[in-house]
């Protein structure tokens, strides 16, 4: 080949990079590895990893069951190996899944449209903020503090360094505390204090972080008073099996993890916006159109793509390119495989376990927001410190709730648990014993716990753990 | 009547034609009452989710399908049949680097351990995900010869947000953020969106007649509002910028950095390092040099590195070891631009991405770019005699031609490209850079053997000979395909983007 081409050797190829900067040896990095070295190599990873855990991890990643198929449909190589169908002749496969796609994720949010995916629900945040506000012409936001604690977090990288007329680019609403008509959910009051002529938009969660259903109803009326747009996010998708859908909003950003994705520590999954029909030229990302061909046979395309970067470039909605739509095909077939009637009964499932695992758990400490409308988790509140309490279950080979105040100093020691319809019973028990056990171990006193006490009631586990041996 | 003289004649046809090429919508299909699951034994009591959630709760599902595990499984297969991919053949899209996915990369992202693998569960239980996203990080450093990274960013453009992001925190900590980023013309779409997306004002520069940056143009367009300049290296024509050393001194010289993307490493690896010749932020494509499938539009991947003087503003979390061998991730970072996404990026694309790299090692990485290189090459020898070349330039991953001899015949880059459907191949990218009118921008990869290379060249210099002699069948093109051209005017002019029942 090198013949062919007319150069004598492969480096005249290279002879435009100039010789200091030219790599002279090889790079550090591992040796050439054989597949079966890849292979054990991985496993001692995932060797190190949590394997074999009862875990009430929740939180924006949830633990549901997938369907085989998906993964032997998403890994045939027509799917796998195409890229971003803008050959329409030659992607129809997945032009019409997307097309599939947007249909039932408009079916379920009670939205009129919805893109082909964005890169998951964190970053779906600040692209329907900043729809919002080409919406409205407006740039304050206001943001409940029941959303994700990273989807916040994501929303203000974007928006630290625009202009605000108000100089404040987003300004957050709290929830209201335990035992108050709106325990765990968003203080209207607050919000309604919040939104100004200003407020190009108000983004509340639901259900939100801690697993409460928001009153969108009632925040839509406060929004649209003032003129301002309401986005709502979903951050566990198989709630809109059994939750009324968000149908007041105009925007609606969804994580799709939850249809049929690996909680992969983190990553990929799926983000989505949908909209109401008048807002679809705000809409970033690619959406997938239904049209004909020459012959009048139906087909689709990648459409309104005037929005788009490629096209517009520094004038386009967003700069988003490359999306999920592998992610967004394992969402639609997970959606097909449940379809109608199975999602209703898979969120049924959901609710009938965290009720469960809230009432024996809720047993043992306090349930906080007891008595507001709650999806699949719920949080506990304890005298004693989550580490300790989840080192302790741990050992149990539980992974406890996840530790709130990381977000949320007020909130002390509490917890976010989260059970879904693949929570056993059994691991529900069993976490609930432990979690019994151990606070009768400790409250001794009902104090701050001290080291030596700690220590006391560690050796009294072991104890105990013996007798459990015994029993 | 007697059956010796009444024979049944069977036909080959099915009294109704099969679905397979007319397979409807998974809506069209459904029917009442057909499943695909069953759910296991509810093994705590049932809820009643009106007494639970009152007026929240939902009544109609709205129109999800209903079809049997045996139609999803047709359904989706079918599809798929309608789709070009790089396990069927050459994809040679310029810029997306279509590259064989290796199968041991899909095995091992879905290990349990690996694939359940949730963000918050505890460190001690989280520590070979982070030994992998620590080694894919040292590899990914090691290539570029840059100093600090970050794996959060989930593709490209995601990256150019956080590299921007980076480069307005360092100005911003010297006191002013300044106003401008210079983007050259020849650019992809995602670079002036995302500096805007930043705050910042585009500079459109011109290329040069070589294609690349005029050295003295970029002196004069340079000053103190000057944040960055974004450059993509190779070029999008696949043109490595030979005085990228100068360029970096003159931007360095007014306080300004030097962005690069990354898009074109396969162009790179392992030959030269963008650390090495003044490079100060750039961002990687996980989904194009390292392999990872792109899916029919995604995942990606856009890692984001960088030199010492802005690791102080890389997202959190940051991946470290402690003094105890543990690896932890690092919350505590004051001068941080924030997250830029939730937990810590694509992971599934880190184990694919990694897994490509010790397939490969020190030696299969220059070997993959030295093909990939060669590919381009042989492309262009074989065809520059037929198709205008606009820049001479020597070419490094990619070759990009121009339409200009066709047109003469009313035949555009877009009709080639259909035609090329015709013969068995995906076209190239069409229309891009924007700076050769009617681009044919050619990228084979190093996945690409001899063979079909050769097949793609009797494939384009026949088109070239039908566009003489018989544009009209190149027109007309695809012929081969389910549909034909399609109506994109009115899919826009009067968009239909979901499916509704008719009552
Ligand atoms: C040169 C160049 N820059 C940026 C991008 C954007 O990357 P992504 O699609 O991963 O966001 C692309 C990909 O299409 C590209 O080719």
């Amino acid at each position: 080949m090198l013949r062919d081409i007319g150069a004598s050797s492969i480096d005249d190829l290279f002879a435009i990079i100039p010789e200091e900067y030219r790599v002279k040896g090889d790079l550090a990095i591992p040796r050439q590895m054989g597949e079966s070295e890849i292979v054990d190599h991985f496993k001692a990873a995932a060797a190190k990893n949590a394997n074999g855990y009862a875990s009430f991890l929740g939180a924006g990643v949830y633990r549901h069951y997938r369907p085989v198929i998906i993964d032997t449909i998403v890994q045939r190589g027509e799917f796998l190996t195409s890229y971003t169908p803008y050959q329409a002749e030659i992607t129809q496969g997945t032009l019409q899944a997307i097309f599939e796609f947007q249909t039932m994720i408009c079916e379920l949010t009670g939205m009129d449209i919805a893109n082909a995916s964005m890169y998951d629900g964190s970053t779906a945040a600040p692209e329907a903020v900043m729809m919002a506000m080409r919406v409205t012409g407006r740039d304050g936001v206001v943001v409940a503090r029941t959303v994700h604690p990273e989807y916040r977090e994501v929303m203000h990288t974007y928006a630290q360094h625009r202009e605000v007329s108000s100089g404040v680019a987003a300004v957050e609403v709290g929830y209201g505390p335990d035992g108050s008509p709106h325990a765990g959910r968003v203080d209207l009051a607050a919000l309604e204090a919040a939104v100004t002529d200003e407020t190009a938009c108000v983004l509340v969660q639901s259900p939100n972080f801690f697993g409460v259903i928001e009153d969108v109803a009632a925040i839509a009326e406060i929004a649209h008073k003032k003129g301002a747009l309401l986005v709502v996010a979903v951050a566990e998708a198989v709630s809109l099996g059994i939750v009324r859908p968000p149908v007041e909003a105009d925007v609606v950003i969804m994580e799709a993890q939850s249809f049929g994705v690996a909680p992969s520590f983190g990553g990929p999954f799926c983000g989505v916006i949908a909209a109401k029909e008048k807002y679809v030229r705000q809409m970033p990302g690619r959406l997938v159109g239904q049209t004909t061909d020459k012959q009048g046979r139906r087909g689709f395309v990648l459409t309104l793509s005037t929005r788009e970067q490629h096209i517009r470039r520094e004038k386009a909605t967003s700069n988003i390119c490359t999306n999920q739509a592998l992610v967004a095909l394992m969402a639609t077939v997970f959606m097909t495989v449940y379809g109608k009637e199975g999602i209703k009964e898979l969120a049924l499932h959901n609710l009938a376990k965290a009720d469960y695992a809230a009432k024996t758990l809720g047993a043992h400490g306090t349930l906080l927001f007891g008595r507001s409308p709650r999806f699949n988790e719920f949080v506990l509140q304890t005298e004693e410190a989550p580490e300790w309490m989840n080192a302790r279950l741990l050992e149990q080979k539980i992974i406890g709730g996840v530790a709130l105040k990381r977000w949320y100093p007020e909130l002390g020691n509490a917890t976010l648990w989260c059970a879904t319809e693949l929570t056993t019973r059994e691991q529900i028990d069993a976490a609930a014993g432990w979690w019994r056990r151990l606070r009768r171990l400790l409250w001794c006193g009902r104090k701050e716990i001290s080291p030596q006490r700690t220590r006391r009631a560690q050796r009294t586990l072991e104890w105990a753990q013996e007798d459990r041996k015994m029993e | 009547m007697t059956a010796e003289t009444e024979k049944f004649v069977g036909t080959t046809r099915k009294v109704t034609a099969h679905l397979t090429q007319n397979e409807g919508l998974s809506f069209e299909k459904s029917a009442p009452g057909k499943k695909a699951y069953r759910l296991a034994e509810l093994d705590v009591p049932a809820v009643d989710a009106a007494s639970l959630l009152g007026d929240l709760a939902r009544e109609d599902t709205g129109t999800l399908p209903e079809l049997s595990e045996i139609e999803i499984i047709r359904h989706f297969t079918r599809l798929s049949t309608w789709n070009y991919a790089i396990d069927l053949g050459m994809y040679p899209l310029g810029s997306c680097t279509m590259k064989y996915n290796p199968r041991v990369n899909e095995f091992v992202s879905r290990l349990e351990g690996i694939a359940e693998a949730h963000p918050y569960q505890p460190e001690e239980l989280s520590q070979g995900s982070l030994g992998i996203l620590r080694l894919l990080q040292k590899c990914l450093l090691e290539i570029t010869g840059m100093e600090a990274i970050t794996l959060q960013p989930a593709a490209g453009a995601h990256g150019e947000f956080t590299g921007i992001l980076l480069a307005r925190a360092y100005h911003q900590a010297k006191g002013n953020p300044r106003k401008d980023v210079i983007i050259p013309d020849s650019a992809h779409g995602t670079n002036p969106a995302t500096a805007a997306i930043c705050g910042y004002e585009v500079i459109n520069f011109k290329s040069n007649a070589r294609g690349g940056i005029d050295v003295e143009a970029l002196a004069a367009a340079v000053n103190e509002e000057t944040a960055a300049l974004m450059l993509t290296n190779p070029s999008t024509i696949g043109v490595f910028e030979n005085e990228i050393h100068k360029i970096a001194d003159i931007l360095h010289a007014k306080g300004a950095l030097l962005y690069m993307d990354g898009a074109n490493m396969n162009a790179l690896c392992g030959k030269t390092r963008p650390g090495d010749f003044g490079v100060d932020v750039m961002h990687l494509n996980l989904h194009k040099t390292f392999s990872t499938p792109h899916g029919g539009g995604g995942p990606g991947s856009g890692p984001v590195a960088c030199k010492k003087i802005l690791e102080p503003f890389l997202p959190v979390p940051v991946v470290e070891e402690g003094k105890d061998g543990m690896l932890h991730l690092n919350y505590d970072r004051p001068q941080t631009v924030g997250r830029v996404r939730a937990f810590y990026g694509n992971f599934g694309m880190f184990v694919r991405a990694l897994a490509y790299i010790l397939a490969n090692g020190p030696d299969g990485l220059r070997q993959t770019t030295e093909d990939a290189v060669l590919n381009a090459n042989y492309i262009r020898k074989k065809l520059e005699d037929l198709y205008e070349l606009p820049y001479t330039t020597p070419s490094m991953h990619e070759v990009v031609f121009s339409d200009r001899r066709q047109l003469r015949n009313g035949v555009r880059t877009g009709d080639i490209a259909k035609r090329l459907i015709d013969y068995g191949f995906h076209p190239y990218t069409v229309s891009f850079p924007l700076i050769v009118p009617g681009a044919l921008m050619i990228e084979p990869t190093e996945s690409e053997s001899r063979e079909e290379l050769d097949l793609f060249v009797d494939a384009m210099r026949q088109i070239a000979r039908e566009v003489e002699e018989n544009p009209e069948v190149v027109l007309e093109a695809p012929h081969s395909t389910r549909v034909s051209r399609l109506d994109e005017t009115t899919a826009a002019r009067k968009p239909v983007l979901r499916w509704r029942s008719r009552q």
